[in-house]
């Protein structure tokens, strides 16, 4: 075995009086408290870890943080099972039990690794050159199954995630040296600070080289009130400084968890000062056969032997094309690891040629610029490419780039909009100046004072990337996404040239690493194939996530019942008690009808339908929309937003009004009343109530602003408890109702005030039904006394409650129209029976001047008519189209609504028919679903045509 | 997601508030050709550039305002009342 535990005092982070015993891939294994699934695997000399993407080659532990590529492991099981999570940043808890990614039977022998065998004919580009025809989507699905990371979990997340908003003056991001120098010099001159460390420890990579200078900051930070957030990490930069960060509350993967835990925290996070501090990546070193398992970023090594006490191996080939990789040697040779050899790729150029071992590095070659070659004997190959900064927060908040070429890297060019860069991500890798432009950036944000730029310097010397030239071998650039150095000279072959193209053409840097240890690399060899230097190639665009988010996370707690809260009525259980079958009906849960015993919905609503039609029934109509409107331009107002004259009406009159927008549209109606001389009663639909009030308070603040009006929502003040039938003021009267609410004393749309027993009573004599009808508003609390109140004296009058059901089937045999149901985006009202009202009105009114458009004027528009089908059984079914022959073909309109009439005796149908008006009597046929049925236009409405019911 | 400084309430998420497009269109009389009146309805300049828009503090005050935004940066370059004049702001072209 390579990997192995190193002695005391090595290992920082871990806790060797605690074991922690864990499995992977179905065998136990044990840890110390505070390893990662990383550190535990190496230290147990494991170092096949999963397979990759779409080659299916055998890989192993890349790096030792958030850039991992290789190392993805699912964690858990059923609806725990957490997909893709990288193994160098999972915590191993007691119980954790993770397989590897993307292989089968097993890592060992997978079968999809015959695609290693035909390596050389899967390029960039192959399937979508090769599945071509007849097309892609015949082989996607068995494509799809080859390729591939982890499971996702079929069942309901069982845990919650909660979001968090909070506004600060300046949030760091990071929490290393330069993240803690800046942190606490803003604190110190006075400012709110918020520091996110992305880790369990602050520090970055000095805190587990055991810095005292580090452990200081933290102290310092803590009493100056720094909030600390730990293990949170931003993963976006949006506008106006809103960062996003994700922070781990619960560990994946525990045994023994309760029902449901808290498993992550969303931060929105509001700072008037970003300052980024997330350090750098690690640049590998492109050569032959670079992903088997035991090569490795050097830096990550020197971290598993300082924070974890584990040497990833025992013998080291240090692969050094930088100052800081060449630095590393002795540092790793102190912790133990033997250094076989340093092939300096600076000034000596020394290639790796052929790395041995098929499963797990054995040797590698070594060729130098003369030719010769010389072959190493280790188990460890460490790659120190240089470093690429992380610069992906600045370029997220719109900042631009510069290239470095002595470091070969990319640094901020200047600060972002908002967002300032300290340490080594804006390319400061001197520890004492990095520090001091730190403190100086928190500072002077603190103050409102300009921010010194940062000092570009200490990176040290490293050549650009290249490939190795004449070796056989792939020589991946993203391992991630199996992209190798052939994959991007093919691009530059085939003239792919912007890096847009080519990210999408080899998908380098699209992986869940986002190419954090791929992207600059790719660059570099493109810009070298087509004679340009990288910053003439460019970048993309870096975008958020930084790193993978949980759709869990982002849900937060917008799922189940709080994903779509539904507003009941105030006598709720009053309707419980009556037998209600409940339905969703917009925002709100209501009655649909009160089935008997084995009675289906549409029988219970054609009984309810009939009886409101023989004695009397009762709807609670709580939830239609309700707007008082005051004010001595009242009058003035309303006939501007309605068809239909409100000026006109006298105290305690009401009138039908249809409400347009601008471009003629009928976006609702309603019922207005008048109050008082200055005070109107307003009713709107009951999904219309929001738009209206939202049109009225448009049109009052940005157009008539000289107008005098209020307008107040009084939907939920206001309870409305509807009774309706032959016998609706028969049950009235022998409730206690005033005599004077009598239809003999009180037309059909007038409005009184009234009261029972004190409480105060808003009568409307209206119908949706056709029958006598009395709209009773109270104050909504009263509503349950009510109806139970009526309820008594039911049994008398043979009355019954009615829902949703019924009430459409009254509305429909009186040819009543239901906003959004018969009318849509284009209907005007003209196409609605409207014309007369239009021409009547003699004032101006919203809408109007477009009803006059050669459009509106057209006779072929489609106009509601009713339908009756011909053989008087048959249901139309809605949304049904008509035409003279079955589909496709032109449609002359559809069916909008269809019930079974109860008063008729057949089904009886509304329908928008082109020229409708015109076509009474004539035989239209109806297609829907490959059948086609015919049926006859009406005149509306079907019931009462001369509208006698209403009076009683 | 933006910040917004609401002329009543003070600085306040973008998902407090609605955007209504373009403000300041005058609105023709009915006696207007159908043409004049379609480009009332349906047209409107899509700058590069400063915007001024109408906004609505819908889960606020419900009041209506201006709001004179870069449309490429986002950055707000004044919020004004409905019934102020409108300010001058750098970057606007005549």
């Amino acid at each position: 075995m390579s990997g192995h535990r190193l002695a005391a005092p090595a290992g920082a982070f871990i806790d060797r009086s605690r074991t922690v015993e864990f499995s992977f891939n179905g065998r136990p294994y044990q840890g110390y408290e505070g390893d990662t699934l990383a550190s535990a695997l190496l230290a147990n000399g494991v170092r096949l870890v999963g397979r990759s993407f779409k080659l299916h080659r055998p890989r192993g532990i890349w790096s030792a943080g958030a850039e991992e590529p290789s190392a993805l492991v699912d964690v858990g099981s059923g609806a725990r099972r957490t997909p893709n999570v990288r193994a160098t940043l999972l915590p191993i808890v007691p119980g954790l039990s993770c397989v590897s990614v993307n292989c089968w039977p097993g890592v060992r022998l997978d079968l999809g690794a015959v695609n290693g065998f035909f390596a050389a004919v899967l390029p960039a580009g192959f399937y979508y050159k090769t599945f071509k025809w007849p097309d892609w989507h015949w082989y996607e699905p068995a494509i799809r199954r080859m390729a591939g990371l982890g499971v996702a979990p079929r069942e309901p997340d069982p845990d919650h995630y909660e979001e968090v908003t909070h506004a600060t003056d300046v949030l760091v991001v990071g929490a290393g040296l330069a993240g803690l120098a800046s942190a606490v010099a803003a604190a110190r001159a006075g400012a709110r600070v918020c520091l996110l460390s992305g880790s369990a420890h602050c520090g970055g990579a000095l805190g587990w080289r055991g810095d005292v200078e580090v452990a200081g900051l933290e102290r310092e930070a803590r009493a100056l009130g720094v909030r600390i957030l730990m293990r949170t990490v931003a993963f976006g930069v949006y506008d106006h400084n809103l960062v996003c960060a994700l922070e781990t509350v619960s560990e994946e993967g525990a045994a023994d968890l309760p029902a449901c835990v808290l498993r992550e925290r969303l931060w929105k996070i509001r700072a008037h000062s970003v300052i980024a501090a997330q350090g750098a990546f690690e640049r590998p070193v492109v050569f032959p056969d670079n992903d088997r398992p035991g090569v490795m970023l050097a830096h990550a090594a020197l971290k598993y032997a300082r924070a974890f006490a584990v040497a990833p191996g025992r013998r080291a080939l240090l692969l050094a094309n930088s100052d800081a990789g060449l630095a590393l040697a002795p540092q790793l040779a102190a912790c133990g690891i033997e250094i076989a050899a340093v092939a300096d790729g600076r000034s000596q150029q020394v290639e790796v040629s052929a790395v041995h071992g098929a499963r797990g590095v054995r040797g590698a070659t070594l060729r130098a610029p003369d030719g010769s070659t010389e072959r190493v004997h280790c188990d460890l190959i460490l790659s120190a490419g240089g470093f690429a900064p992380a610069v992906h927060l600045h370029s997220q908040a719109g900042g631009r780039l510069r290239w470095i070429k002595d470091s070969a890297m990319f640094v901020p060019d200047g600060a972002a909009p908002g967002l300032w860069s300290v340490g080594a991500c804006a390319g400061a890798f001197d520890r004492a100046q990095a520090r001091a432009h730190a403190e100086g950036t928190g500072d002077a944000l603190a103050r409102g004072q300009p921010v010194p730029p940062p000092p570009v310097s200490g990176a040290g010397i490293c050549p650009p990337a290249r490939a190795v030239a004449r070796v056989s071998g792939k020589q991946f650039v993203d391992l991630q996404n199996d992209v190798a150095a052939g994959d991007i000279a093919l691009a530059a072959r085939e003239n792919y040239r912007s890096v847009e193209h080519l990210k999408r053409y080899t998908t380098t840097g699209m992986g869940t690493d986002q190419g954090k240890t791929s992207n600059i690399n790719a660059l570099i060899l493109m810009g070298e194939l087509t004679q340009r230097a990288a910053p003439e190639v460019g970048t993309t665009r870096f975008r958020p996530p930084y790193v993978p988010v949980s759709v869990g996370a982002v849900v937060g707690r917008r799922t189940g019942a709080l994903y779509r809260p539904l507003r009941r009525l105030p006598a709720h259980e009053w309707h419980v008690g009556r037998g209600a079958l409940f339905e969703i009906f917009g925002d709100w849960l209501r009655p649909a009808a009160y089935p008997l015993a084995g009675e289906s919905l549409e029988a219970a609503a054609e009984r309810e339908a009939h009886a409101v039609r023989s004695t009397a029934g009762i709807l609670d109509g709580s939830p239609l929309g309700k707007l008082e409107v005051f004010g001595p331009d009242a009058a003035r107002f309303l006939d501007y937003m309605y068809v239909g004259s409100m000026s006109s009406l006298a105290v305690g009159q009401a009138r039908y009004g249809l409400l347009l927008n601008e471009n003629g549209t009928v976006v609702d109606d309603g019922i207005v009343a008048r109050l008082g001389a200055e005070r109107f009663w307003v009713n709107t639909t009951t999904a219309g109530i929001e738009r209206t009030q939202a049109a009225f308070e448009e049109w009052l603040q940005c157009e008539f602003v000289d107008f005098r009006v209020l307008v107040t929502p009084v939907t939920s003040r206001w309870a409305n408890v509807t009774v309706a039938g032959p016998r609706a003021w028969a049950w009235l009267a022998a409730a206690g109702f005033d005599p004077a609410l009598a239809p003999a004393a009180m037309k059909h749309m007038t409005l009184k005030d009234s009261r029972i027993e004190g409480v105060p009573l808003r009568v409307l004599r209206a119908s949706f039904s056709g029958e006598l009808g009395y709209e009773i508003n109270l104050p909504a609390l009263k509503s349950r006394w009510l109806l139970e109140r009526l309820w008594s004296k039911a049994a008398g009058i043979g009355a019954v409650p009615y829902g949703i059901e019924a009430l459409q089937v009254l509305r429909v045999e009186k040819g009543y129209l239901h906003i959004g149901t018969d009318t849509d985006g284009t209907t005007l009202p003209q196409d609605v029976g409207f014309a007369r009202g239009l021409e009547r009105k003699s004032v101006a009114f919203v809408g109007r001047r477009s009803l006059t458009r050669a459009a509106g004027r057209d006779p072929k528009r489609p106009q509601m008519v009713g339908l009756v089908p011909a053989d008087a059984t048959t249901v139309l079914p809605v949304g049904a189209q008509i035409a003279d022959r079955p589909p496709p073909t032109l449609t002359q309109g559809h069916v909008t609504s269809s019930y079974r009439s109860p008063a008729l005796g057949h089904p009886v149908a509304l329908a928008m028919l082109a020229d409708g008006a015109a076509r009474t009597g004539d035989t239209v046929r109806v297609h829907h679903l490959g059948r086609s049925y015919a049926a006859r236009v009406v005149a509306l409405p079907f019931y009462d045509p001369k509208g006698s019911r209403l009076n009683g | 997601m933006m910040l917004l400084s609401c002329p009543w309430c003070g600085p306040r998420d973008e998902n407090e508030f609605a955007c209504a497009g373009t403000t300041h269109i005058v609105r023709p009389g009915p006696e207007v050709s159908d043409a004049e009146w379609g480009r009332y309805l349906f047209f409107r300049a899509n700058p590069k550039g400063v915007h001024r828009e109408r906004w609505r503090h819908v889960y606020g005050c419900g009041q209506w305002f201006n709001v004179a935004r870069d449309t490429v940066t986002h950055q707000v370059l004044a919020v004004y009342r409905m019934t102020e004049p409108p300010p001058a702001v750098p970057g606007e072209g005549p």
